[in-house]
């Protein structure tokens, strides 16, 4: 293991992260988690990002608290390629030398983490759903699941700078607290012909990203919910709530819902208010991703599926009679009829 | 051309269960499987080479029983087997397991040639870190294309390849350069079953040890000592106990009790008044 001199490294780094000129609600969530981390560490918190015209991200990052705001602007990092923003955070954070830093664990996040925690030769814990500062060594602690989800492990980085993690979205809410910050710009000469790899097309599904974290219900179908035109049943109850709908991983696979929907050990952790599982039969892999819920509701017609051993409540009985009844019922209820 | 598949052998996830008075995994009896992941990589690797001829290498670091997941991949059409095995990775983190199938990773260069695509799962089920295939591309210096879903239009004669990755928002298609590496996703393609050359083969041909005396591979990048993140603790999450069956004469009767009993809860979220 490579030793450093861990003394020269201040304050808590977030990564913003963007696409098609927006940032992702996580790099906010993050920044809202970093202010307390901050604050324990006796430090500031900034954010940076690199890309193509991200200065005008400055104005929403600093409303999140941030004092600083590090960037890179070059229109070869128009779109996300891993290695030219790989190459341009090193940069980054060999200059500038953050204690911790923090980035959403994306599609998007979890490959450049990777990459760049082995070029600074330094930890990374994946997908951690806990942060926090110990009081004694003022170490970052990371807590994570694995397993499935069924052990959690409190992981740290001794020895090493930056402390780096990768966090789900959803996990922090995002909450304002505006600071008068600075944009810091910095160069990066890249040598192109470096790069030898390319897009050549993209594929957006629906047009929206749905971040399932960010809803208090949660309406989630799976395989037994027959066909991708019951899924319907889904979405009307999910709407009368003011809620989301999601799918298990069986649901995706046979197409009847886009993968962005998936919620469990390889989709989105959610931890809502309350969580309608309808013809789930509740995999120890979609129970990681939603075994936190408040309050699970579980419509199954088998009454030995294993989602009735995590369900608050539990109805036996077939999604296509009782998911219509309970829209309906809904309905009149919150006075939507 | 030649393939290279990183394996790992971990226990059945789905099997493992938590005893909650110890706090901790209840291994026994579970079994040791090829990451699901890493079988889509094995099945990909084999089927480029059955179009383009070449072969395929695969190699797992663990201890001596992950053998019998080399065996299994080479009944599913993998050539050659390493086994990456000494007491110096105990305990190692990704940082250290990266560094350690590098090095593994330029001794099978060594004996059988350069490699062009290398493949490992997106993510191994016991860790879940997905950290271990960017960990070994950085290190080989090569493109790096995670989340892969297909793998089109390869040109053995340029030494390109097209992928389609899994975005957030979507799907993408990337054109990369061999040698690249891959981290792929089940939905890659669907298993094949082994035909009976392959499995003849699997018994007959036997898998190679890799250690640190064979290897280039130093002690001081290796094991719990060597390895950045540390774990502080292991803990059960609280359990959640089965809750009530509501249970009723009609589903209207049975829809009317779940509401009594979420009304507090809908109205702490002002979904009610
Ligand atoms: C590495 C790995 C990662 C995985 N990651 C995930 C993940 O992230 N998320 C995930 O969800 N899964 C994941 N899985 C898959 C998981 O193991 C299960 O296969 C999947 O969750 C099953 O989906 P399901 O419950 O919709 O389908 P099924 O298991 O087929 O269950 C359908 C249920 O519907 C009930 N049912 C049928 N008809 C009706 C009806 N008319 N009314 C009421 N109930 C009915 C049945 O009784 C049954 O319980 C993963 C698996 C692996 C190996
Ligand atoms: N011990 C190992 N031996 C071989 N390949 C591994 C090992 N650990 C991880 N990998 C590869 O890296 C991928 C991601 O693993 P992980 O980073 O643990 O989630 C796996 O799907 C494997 O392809």
């Amino acid at each position: 293991m490579i030793k450093q001199d861990i003394s020269k490294y201040k304050h808590v780094w977030v990564f913003i992260e963007h696409e098609n000129g927006e940032v992702a609600r996580v790099s906010f969530e993050l920044l809202t988690k970093a202010r307390e981390l901050a604050k324990d560490l006796g430090c500031e918190v900034h954010a940076f990002t690199v890309g193509d015209k991200v200065e005008q991200f400055a104005d929403e990052v600093f409303k999140y608290g941030a004092k600083k705001f590090f960037v890179i602007e070059d229109p070869f990092l128009k779109d996300y390629i891993t290695e030219p923003y790989r190459d341009a955070i090193v940069h980054l954070i060999e200059k500038h030398k953050p204690e911790v830093v923090l980035i959403g664990a994306t599609t998007l996040g979890r490959d450049l983490a990777g990459t760049i925690a082995t070029v600074l030769q330094t930890g990374l814990t994946a997908d951690t759903t806990a942060l926090d500062i110990d009081p004694k060594t003022k170490n970052l602690l990371m807590t994570r699941p694995t397993f499935g989800g069924n052990l959690m492990a409190t992981i740290f980085c001794p020895d090493n700078r930056p402390q780096m993690s990768t966090s789900r979205p959803g996990v922090y809410k995002a909450i304002e607290e505006p600071a008068k910050g600075q944009v810091v710009k910095e160069e990066f000469e890249f040598d192109k012909s470096k790069y030898t790899k390319q897009i050549i097309e993209k594929i957006i599904e629906e047009g929206e990203k749905v971040n399932l974290g960010f809803y208090d219900i949660v309406v989630s179908g799976g395989f037994g919910m027959g066909s991708k035109e019951n899924m319907k049943l889904i979405q009307e109850l999910a709407d009368v709530l003011g809620g989301t709908w999601a799918a298990s991983r069986k649901a995706v696979q046979a197409g009847w819902a886009p993968q962005t929907r998936q919620v469990g050990q390889t989709g989105q952790t959610v931890h809502p208010k309350i969580y309608i599982a309808c013809g789930i039969s509740g995999a120890i892999q979609h129970q990681a991703g939603m075994k936190s819920s408040e309050v699970i509701i579980a419509i199954n017609k088998d009454p030995d599926a294993p989602i009735f051993e995590i369900a608050t409540y539990g109805i036996m009985g077939d999604v296509i009679e009782v998911l219509p009844k309970m829209t309906q019922m809904f309905k009149e209820k919150l006075g939507k009829a | 051309m030649h393939f290279l598949v990183f394996i790992k052998q971990v226990p059945d996830a789905a099997q493992v269960r938590v005893d909650y008075e110890t706090g901790t995994l209840i291994r026994e009896g579970v079994p040791a499987i090829i990451n699901p992941f890493d079988k889509h990589a094995i099945e990909a690797a084999v089927r480029l080479k059955n179009q383009f001829g070449g072969k395929v290498s695969v190699v797992c670091m663990g201890p001596p029983m992950a053998e019998d997941a080399l065996k299994e991949a080479m009944s599913m059409g993998a050539d050659k087997a390493f086994l990456l095995s000494d007491r110096i990775f105990a305990g190692s983190d990704t940082l250290a397991t990266s560094y350690a199938l590098w090095a593994a990773a330029k001794q099978i260069i060594k004996e059988e040639g350069p490699v062009d695509v290398f493949f490992a799962g997106k993510q191994a089920i016991d860790g879940d870190t997905a950290q271990t295939g960017p960990g070994i591309a950085t290190r080989f210096n090569v493109p790096l294309i995670t989340y892969v879903v297909d793998i089109k239009n390869v040109d053995p004669e340029k030494k390109t390849l097209e992928l389609v990755r899994l975005l957030e928002s979507g799907q993408e298609v990337i054109q990369t350069t061999m040698p690249c590496f891959l981290t792929v996703e089940e939905e890659l393609n669907t298993l094949s079953y082994a035909p009976l050359p392959y499995l003849i083969r699997a018994a007959k041909t036997s898998v190679k040890v890799l250690n640190s005396k064979n290897t280039e591979i130093e002690a001081e990048y290796c094991g719990l000592k060597n390895s950045p993140t540390k774990v502080r603790k292991a803990f059960t999450p609280p359990k959640r106990e089965r809750g009530e069956m509501i249970e009723g004469d009609s589903v209207d009767g049975i829809i009317n009790q779940l509401y009594e009993k979420i009304e507090p809860v809908l109205k702490t979220m002002g979904k009610v008044q």
